[in-house]
């Protein structure tokens, strides 16, 4: 038995060293898939016995060049440049964000409560690594967990996508390209708004998948991301259209030629923030209106309350009393900041205030939401001396809805809308009838 | 043709330092990650583990230390992508227990037999690492002979020089 083992062990040392690997392999892979996640640990390990050279070697290839191109060749012209260079980067995104609003807006303005993604804060990184395989498309960037960044983050230049963050370490984070086989990104064809599957090949081509053959694309057509894969916003550059051809099941091959160049990639931006913003829908243009007329409407100017209460005298001064009408005045509580027009009124009789938070740009007070949903409505009730004086056209024209409902027509002030620079209108159009 | 059998008593059998044992592997898998970024193809045809597996088995002639090495450059080497860990160690396993087998019987150190001997470990190479990602881990491989040839064919003259230098860390058992 001995002579048997000691012929064979190194055979048998092979067999159970394989075996062990395939062991680990198969527990790696199961039905639903790889999980990269479960194997960090182990990863981790060489990624930190490599990446610090790495770095290092990055940082003195650009400390060296820095110290060339930034002192001793056009040292403030270079600087400039790199400037200028980030910042149409950064308008280069932002036009792009930007047209797609656009036709977004176009296409989408009847839909209510569309919600849309926009890129909202992204932190650059340095490439200072591959996995050195064409067989497993990745690379490594200078920036992990201690910078913010988390896994399936998008990745991107200003140019176009890159991939997404696989693997997040405290320094380094793993970066998938878009055309790994086992990526997949949400993208349409700009024109045609078709959407398909973006995937990587085993050669490192990049094709989209799931458009149907009996659709029209063409060649040098732009695809966009489409925002469904829920890590690249809607409407990043991919790529563009190299060739259609009939593919398996009904669909196209349609191959891709991405719009940045995952061979040469030097500085990437990982999107570390996208905000959701709603497109505006017709209530909120509503409102804006109804705010824009409010901002325009002219408003009283404060007086002293002697003025006021002679003001309410020469409104009686003819001797026989008028019945002043009850109008009730919508006149928001504010917290904050008053509305111009009742600044200096006379304290009012009863006031049902609900809470209002603040105003809004204009100075308008917002109506503050109650927990139906509904707006509350500051209702003021104000002394007869004050409303004979207040019941302005202005006023008259800002509560003319419930007036109407509050008092008898035959006492209801003239209605009165003056024009937007009078800001106060004649004293004989206020009278009541 | 300069490949010639010889005796286990005839070859010389060779053993590192420390720093060199550890240090190349880690060289060349720092090399393989990042030469890459500035030349892209590289990581298309050259696999520098593969030729530091060859050379470190052919050298030792030592097959258990030889399979070990290659699991330890392999296992390492699939820490640094995303695939599943174990398929390039699986492979490099492999070639590093023939190596170092074929390292045993064979002279291996002149540079015709290198040469032949990285060429063949390269598909060897390739057949283990194909077998096993399309059968175990159902990855999509296509196999081109001509690129597979090229690619062959430039970690073999690659390896030829890369031994040669390596051959300077040496030391006589």
């Amino acid at each position: 038995m001995e002579s048997v083992l000691g012929r064979y062990r190194n055979l048998i040392i092979l067999v159970g060293v394989l075996f062990l690997q395939v062991l680990g392999l198969a527990m790696q892979v199961k039905k639903s898939g790889v999980d990269i996640e479960k194997t960090r640990l182990i990863r981790i390990w060489a990624v930190d016995a490599v990446t610090p050279f790495e770095r290092m070697l990055v940082w003195v290839q650009t400390s060296s060049g820095n110290l060339w191109h930034n002192y001793f060749y056009l040292r403030g012209v270079r600087a400039e440049n790199r400037q200028l260079k980030e910042q149409i980067e950064q308008m280069r995104l932002q036009q792009v964000r930007l047209a797609d609003d656009a036709a977004q807006a176009r296409r989408l303005q009847t839909l209510l409560a569309f919600k849309e993604q926009f890129i909202s804060r992204t932190v650059a990184a340095q490439v200072i690594g591959s996995s050195g395989s064409d067989l497993s498309r990745i690379i490594y960037i200078d920036k992990g967990e201690n910078s913010g960044i988390r896994r399936d983050m998008a990745v991107m230049t200003a140019d176009g996508i890159v991939g997404k963050v696989l693997l997040v370490y405290p320094s380094v984070a793993q970066v998938l390209l878009i055309n790994d086989q086992s990526s997949g990104v949400g993208a349409l064809l700009e024109k045609t708004r078709l959407q398909g599957v973006l995937r990587g090949t085993s050669n490192g081509e990049v094709v989209l998948e799931r458009v149907m053959s009996d659709e029209q694309v063409s060649v040098s057509e732009p695809v966009l991301t489409s925002g469904g894969d829920q890590i690249f916003p809607k409407g990043l550059p991919v790529g563009t259209v190299t060739k259609v051809a009939n593919g398996r099941d009904l669909f196209l091959n349609i191959k891709i030629k991405p719009a940045a160049d995952l061979s040469k990639l030097e500085e990437v931006l990982v999107l570390v923030e996208k905000q959701e913003r709603e497109t505006p829908t017709e209530d909120a243009v509503r409102m804006r209106a109804s705010d824009i007329l409010a901002q325009r409407l002219p408003s009283v100017p404060d007086k002293p309350a002697t003025d006021a209460a002679g003001a309410a005298s020469s409104h009686t001064g003819a001797g026989a009393p008028v019945a002043q009408p009850k109008t009730a005045v919508k006149q928001p509580a504010v917290t904050g900041a008053k509305p111009q027009g009742l600044a200096g009124a006379a304290k009012p009789v009863a006031t049902v205030k609900p809470a209002v938070t603040g105003t809004n740009a204009a100075g308008v007070p917002k109506p503050t939401k109650t927990s139906a949903g509904a707006s509350e409505t500051p209702i003021t009730l104000l002394p007869d001396a004050q409303k004979s004086s207040d019941t302005t056209g202005t006023e008259a024209t800002r509560s003319q809805p419930d007036a109407s409902q509050a008092n008898p027509p035959s006492a209801q002030p003239k209605p009165v809308t003056p024009a937007p620079d009078n800001p106060q209108p004649p004293a004989d159009e206020n009278k009541p009838q | 043709m300069p490949i010639t059998y010889t005796s286990g008593e005839q070859v010389e059998v060779y053993r590192f330092g420390i720093p060199v044992t550890i240090g190349v592997p880690l060289l060349a898998l720092f090399l393989q990650a990042f030469v890459p970024l500035r030349y892209p193809r590289f990581a298309v045809y050259i696999d520098l583990p593969l030729l530091v597996t060859i050379f470190f088995a052919m050298a030792r002639r030592n097959p258990i230390s030889g399979l070990l090495t290659g699991a330890v450059i392999g296992l390492a080497q699939d820490m640094l992508g995303h695939n599943p860990i174990g398929i390039y160690g699986i492979a490099k396993t492999v070639v590093g227990y023939g190596a170092s087998s074929l390292g045993v019987k064979l002279d291996v150190e002149n540079a015709g037999a290198r040469l032949l001997v990285t060429l063949g470990f390269y598909f060897v190479h390739a057949a283990v690492y194909f077998t096993v990602a399309r059968g175990m881990v159902n990855m999509t491989q296509t196999w081109s002979w001509s690129s597979g040839l090229l690619a062959g064919l430039a970690n073999a003259f690659l390896g030829v020089i890369l031994y040669f230098v390596l051959d300077k860390f040496k030391q006589r058992t």
